[in-house]
């Protein structure tokens, strides 16, 4: 182990801004990108589902429209 | 001639005359089933990576501490510039061989590619202050990483702005693939005219040990960093696909089930 206490490991020896600001940072765009991911594929899974059920839809119109 | 009509209806019906379709229908479970696994392995090596950087690296009282920077500037830095050839190289087949899926390739790893150019300029810009008294100088490396950062974006941007797919395909290819001469001109022309910070920064003054512990902890963070792009590119490709491929049958059987 190289630290004597927790407070000496966030100190960074006095240069704890820069590697933390460092590494957030690292760890701030990374889970970003994988929130991007997640929600762009739910979107695009919906919006899949939206036209399956749209062309179902589609395939009732004419049915609905035959009664009028 | 009606054999020959037979077929080519055939083809034509499938979409393309090659194995175009076919392969984004193979490649698509493939891909869902990999991206887990390379999640998982992501997750385990940029885990040893940091343990190896924050508690098996001595204390570096000559240096600073800062030097610990390295550790994700390095690997970043590499991996920006290897997605980077990846995706010229994705793209130029695309191109040449007018293949959807290899452009989907590289629509897919570009993204990731920019976000690993920011964090390589940010983490050195990081490292760079206490290191050498500024955030930025206009050396080669930094004037390239800065050009690859630009690159990245612009592809991005291009697949957004373009309503026609294989339209910034073409697009995004010819300007990954003008980046990839111009990035080692802009390299070449500024190391020769420009100031040279860079080189004597890197002049770390480490013990034998701590450097082979640096060096085993940033090609840990490195195997870890490409883990990781292979998940997130192979799961942007699923999605890509799934966006280009919506019309086509296989996706709508998928959607069906």
């Amino acid at each position: 182990m190289a630290w004597d206490s927790w407070s000496a490991f966030w100190a960074m020896g006095g240069y704890g801004l820069y590697v933390w600001a460092a590494y957030l940072l690292a760890l701030m765009v990374v889970v970003a990108e994988i929130v991007v991911l997640v929600l762009s594929r739910r979107s695009i899974l919906d919006h899949l589902g939206l036209t399956a059920r749209g062309r179902r839809k589609d395939t009732s119109a004419p049915d609905d429209e035959t009664p009028a | 001639m009606p054999p020959a009509d037979t077929t080519s209806t055939a083809s034509e019906s499938r979409g393309m005359p090659w194995l175009g379709i076919a392969l984004e229908q193979k490649l698509y479970p493939l891909a869902g089933n990999a991206a887990p696994w390379f999640a998982a392995a992501a997750a385990v090596l940029c885990a040893l990576g940091l343990y190896i950087g924050f508690f098996l690296l001595p204390r570096e009282l000559a240096q600073g501490e800062h030097y610990r920077i390295l550790l994700i500037h390095l690997p970043a830095t590499w991996m920006s510039i290897l997605i980077y050839f990846a995706m010229a190289a994705a793209a130029g087949v695309g191109l040449v061989g007018n293949h959807r899926l290899s452009a989907m390739v590289a629509s897919a790893l570009a993204p990731t590619g920019g976000m690993f150019a920011f964090l390589a300029l940010w983490t050195g810009s990081l490292w760079g202050k206490p290191s050498w008294g500024v955030w930025w100088v206009w050396d080669a490396q930094l004037t390239s990483a800065l050009l690859l950062l630009g690159l990245f974006l612009a592809v991005v941007m291009l697949h957004t702005a373009l309503d026609d797919a294989r339209r910034a395909d073409r697009a995004a290819a010819v300007l990954t693939l003008v980046g990839l001469v111009a990035l080692p001109v802009v390299y070449a022309s500024v190391a020769r005219w420009g100031s040279a910070a860079h080189e004597n920064s890197l002049a770390l003054s480490l013990a034998p040990g701590i450097i082979d512990t640096l060096l085993t902890g940033m090609l840990v963070m490195g195997a870890g960093l490409a883990a990781y792009t292979a998940a997130a590119a192979l799961t942007r490709l699923r999605i890509v696909i799934l966006e280009r491929e919506r019309r086509s049958d296989w996706v709508v059987r998928l959607v069906g089930e």
